[in-house]
């Protein structure tokens, strides 16, 4: 499956996420995001991302609701415990340090943890589903040499981990401390020749590939790229100050917007006939990536209706904390979001 | 196929040509193996054949090679990609993707090959090299021999006529590396692909190559059938030396060769035993009782027991991933043991750090050079003696008795591979552990160098040191080794003295015992001190 449908899906739940604090919501979501992970991840290193998403999400909460224990007296609602207070210097005046911790305002800091947890955890489906290295190669050919930056130095990162762990073992065997600002300081520079030994050698292996081999066009063509890629930039950019400046002539914003972003997409497509190279089995858009992207987004566009039954269970109150509404419309759309898991499952090996 | 007229090849700032007026024909379909100490220029020539010398590398290059017909001062690597495929020394540094199979297409996708083409390719070369189940595997993932494969097969998709290896098997266990080898020989003879090696554990090649190139120190370069240029080469396999020994002509590569007529020497040899020196125990310095590394699912060691004594020489064998290095960073207090207990001289190593615990024990990784940091061989031999309270210049001297006159002011990068080991060594040795520990000394080390070697570690198990090396190199071990350790998936499968340990096993008996068998000798030179006792 295209990785951009798992991308589309993921985003669509994730501005879902955005729009609510209503913890049954963002609880349901999160139980849709691990359902369709389950059931449709691939046995890959980079399918464990929604758990470890998911555990950065909620050590997140709790430094959420420990801060606010500490610093935030006031607010509304009973009392739930009283902590010693403690005098802080005039010149902090309108800080707290302990005092009385009322329920309104903990309620409230959980719900936004919360909330933040649950864009982290559509983060990590979208990981554990999609490698992201497989996205960068959907992008057009133009920028193919933008896409193979990143994912060198994607496939770089866990390889100079491995490299810091041995030149911190290589120091304990000389009798050198190995942590502290010493420690850094013997490891960083070796690391950083090991870095760049590491870059020449995968430049002699990518010239030996075939890296780089041109196909030959005439220099007519190549202005021609430069000149619709700039021209195209530079339109879309005043179209977008436009959009946003209500002293521009309103008939102008968008056809200048939509010129400049047609011109651009010829010169991307001017620029990708540049390079001779071809797409080893490239994940076409079907109609599986299609639904998923749709069954995401959809979730997103209920949220955003203007409806009394969708609006009033978004944001639950707070201050005094009272029992939340559970939006019985938009539950039905995030459930919907869920439909990935019986269409795109990932089917059993014999 | 490759031509080289007159080439020779010189470094910037270099007082001399690494090459010097090379002149070769390698016909098609042909397997050339290229031979040389150390520095002698392998990886040069190697490099010279798809242009990445200069093109890549700077120089100046002088004379003309022609790959194809394709001359390589006109045509970059990139635009002989089609024609050359090349794998470099470590084939993980060389990876461009992150999946097996997105590995093996990309050569293709540079060259804008037709998607159905690839795909038909990726899926031959799968099957070629073995690799069919590990198509979808994160190249992060692979076994060295696996990885080293895959290199391979990314070379090869592109369908070049030549392939172009340095050291393909130089990080691998015998069973890996043939293997690699048998991929090889099949390419050589399925697809008539042209094939340049460069190797220095020849006993592994050497029977395969239907050409030798040996390249002496001055660069320059002798070719020739196998048998011819090895009977004068410095660099030669065990069964080579064992062939000049007895006289025989032509000499045998390969033991079976060997084997074929070696009766004569053979029945001369009945009933000698070959004299070993009575292996000299000291006290015990090391000890691990029941010792146990445990990782979540992965088992690296289980129960290990194991005693070392002083003036001993051990060599632990195990196929790659058998635990060998584990249990040197046991030894050496890298890592805690789970369960069961280590000692070095009655300390737990794991709890001491900085001077005292290289003062009893010392590991030279496998990577020698993540030892070395400073960039002077003097300003490493200086902050040994400083990290270890040693009276100045101890290092220094430890370096000298291991390779004799280097200038101190040269970078430790560039440094031969023998002298960077032995500088690390030195590093190591100055504040005198009791207990020294090697991971894969010989790795990227000529015949010579590992004399070197071996002398030196003989003369320190003379002064009392234990030594303890993992190793996957059968020869030395025969050479020097007084107790073998095999071990298989963290459990000591094996211990005994080398030869009762060696002679038995078909994966880690050194060449000469499997010409000579049933006869029990090792080594050329115990076949030697024999024949002269015979003699007299």
């Amino acid at each position: 499956m295209h990785p951009g449908g798992w991308w589309l899906w993921a985003l669509g739940l994730a501005l879902t996420s955005a729009r609510t604090t209503n913890p049954l919501l963002l609880g349901l979501i999160l139980a849709v995001a691990g359902f369709v992970v389950a059931s449709c991840r691939t046995p890959t290193p980079w399918a464990r991302a929604y758990g470890s998403f998911l555990k950065l999400g909620f050590a997140l909460v709790l430094i959420v609701l420990i801060v606010q224990l500490l610093l935030g007296p006031g607010g509304t609602g009973s009392v739930l415990i009283s902590l010693p207070q403690v005098p802080l210097p005039s010149w902090l005046a309108g800080f707290h340090l302990g005092g009385p911790v009322r329920s309104g305002p903990l309620v409230e800091a959980a719900y936004h943890g919360l909330q933040v947890a649950t864009v982290l955890g559509c983060l990590g489906a979208a990981n554990a589903l999609a490698n992201p290295l497989r996205l960068l190669k959907a992008l057009p050919a133009a920028l193919y040499e933008a896409g193979l930056v990143v994912t060198v130095a994607l496939t770089f990162a866990p390889e100079a981990l491995a490299t810091a762990e041995r030149l911190r073992t290589a120091r304990r065997l000389r009798g050198l401390p190995s942590s502290g600002i010493a420690g850094l300081r013997g490891i960083a520079i070796p690391l950083l020749e090991g870095a760049l030994d590491r870059s020449l050698s995968l430049a002699a292996a990518m010239d030996s590939r075939g890296y780089g081999r041109r196909a030959s066009r005439s220099p007519g063509r190549r202005r021609l790229a430069a000149a619709l890629l700039l021209g195209g930039l530079l339109l879309a950019a005043v179209g977008c100050f436009a959009l946003f400046d209500a002293a521009a002539p309103g008939g102008l914003r968008l056809p200048l917007l939509g010129a400049g972003v047609l011109a651009l997409a010829a010169g991307l497509l001017q620029a990708g006939r540049r390079t001779a190279r071809t797409r080893y089995r490239p994940d076409s858009f079907g109609i599986g990536a299609a639904g998923a992207a749709a069954a995401g987004l959809l979730a997103a566009a209920v949220s955003f209706l203007p409806l009394q039954a969708v609006v009033s269970g978004l944001h639950p109150q707070a201050q005094p904390p009272l029992l939340p509404t559970f939006p019985l419309l938009l539950a039905a759309a995030v459930l919907l979001a869920g439909s990935p898991a019986v269409f795109a499952r990932r089917p059993v090996p014999a | 196929m490759i031509r080289f007229e007159a080439v020779s090849v010189r470094y910037e700032g270099a007082d001399r040509p690494v090459l010097r007026d090379v002149d070769l024909a390698i016909p098609e379909g042909e397997l050339c193996l290229v031979v040389g100490r150390t520095g002698s220029g392998k990886t040069t020539l190697l490099r010279c054949i798809n242009g990445l010398v200069p093109h890549f590398t700077g120089g100046r290059l002088a004379g003309r090679v022609t790959v194809d017909g394709r001359d390589t001062r006109t045509h970059p690597p990139r635009e002989l990609a089609d024609v050359v495929g090349i794998v470099g020394q470590d084939p993980r540094a060389g990876f461009v993707t992150d999946t097996v199979e997105d590995e093996l297409a990309y050569g293709m996708e540079s060259l804008g090959l037709p998607a159905d083409v690839m795909r038909r390719r990726v899926e031959e070369t799968l099957d070629l090299l073995g690799l069919a189940q590990l198509r979808h595997r994160p190249l992060g993932t692979l076994s060295g021999g696996q990885a080293q494969r895959v290199a391979i097969g990314g070379a090869l998709t592109a369908h070049p006529k030549v392939l172009v290896l340095d050291e393909p098997t130089s990080a691998l266990d015998p069973g890996a590396a043939e293997d690699v080898l048998a991929a090889l020989q099949r390419l050589v003879h399925d697809l008539g692909l042209t094939v340049v090696v460069a190797e220095h554990r020849l006993e592994r090649v050497v029977h395969y190559a239907d050409r030798v190139i040996y390249l002496d120190r001055g660069g320059v370069a002798l070719a020739g059938p196998p048998a011819q240029v090895l009977a004068a080469s410095a660099v030669a396999p065990a069964v080579v030396h064992l062939g000049r020994l007895a006289g025989w002509s032509p000499l045998p590569l390969s033991v079976r060769d060997a084997r074929r007529v070696a009766g004569p020497l053979r029945t001369r040899l009945t009933d000698r035993v070959p004299s070993r020196p009575e292996p000299r125990l000291g006290p015990p310095v090391a000890r691990a009782e029941r010792m146990s590394m445990v990782y979540g699912p992965v088992r690296a060691l289980d129960e290990v027991s194991l005693t070392l004594r002083r003036h001993e020489i051990v060599a632990v064998m195990g196929r790659n991933g058998a635990g060998k290095s584990t249990l040197l960073g046991g030894f050496a207090g890298l890592l805690r043991p789970t369960g069961g207990r280590v000692s070095v001289l009655d300390h737990a190593p794991h709890r001491l750090a900085g001077r005292d615990l290289i003062g009893i024990v010392g590991l030279v990784p496998q990577d020698a050079g993540d030892l070395l940091y400073a960039d002077s061989v003097l300003a490493e031999c200086r902050a040994a003696d400083r990290s270890g309270g040693l009276p100045a210049g101890s290092t220094a001297a430890a370096f000298a008795d291991l390779v004799g006159d280097v200038d101190p002011r040269r970078h430790p990068r560039d440094l031969s591979e023998g002298q960077r080991l032995a500088l690390a060594l030195a590093v190591v040795l100055a504040p005198r552990p009791s207990l020294l520990l090697l991971d894969e000394p010989t790795r990227g080390l000529d015949y010579p160098g590992k004399t070197r070697l071996v002398t030196a570690l003989k003369s320190l198990a003379a002064d009392g040191h234990a030594v303890l090396l993992a190793t996957h190199d059968v020869e030395l071990t025969a050479e020097f080794a007084q107790r073998v350790v095999v071990i298989a998936d963290g459990e000591v499968v094996a211990d005994g003295p080398a030869h009762a340990v060696v002679l038995g096993s078909p994966q880690f008996a050194p060449q000469v015992a499997k010409v000579l068998a049933p006869q029990p000798f090792l080594t050329v030179t115990e076949v030697e001190g024999a024949l002269a006792r015979v003699a007299g």
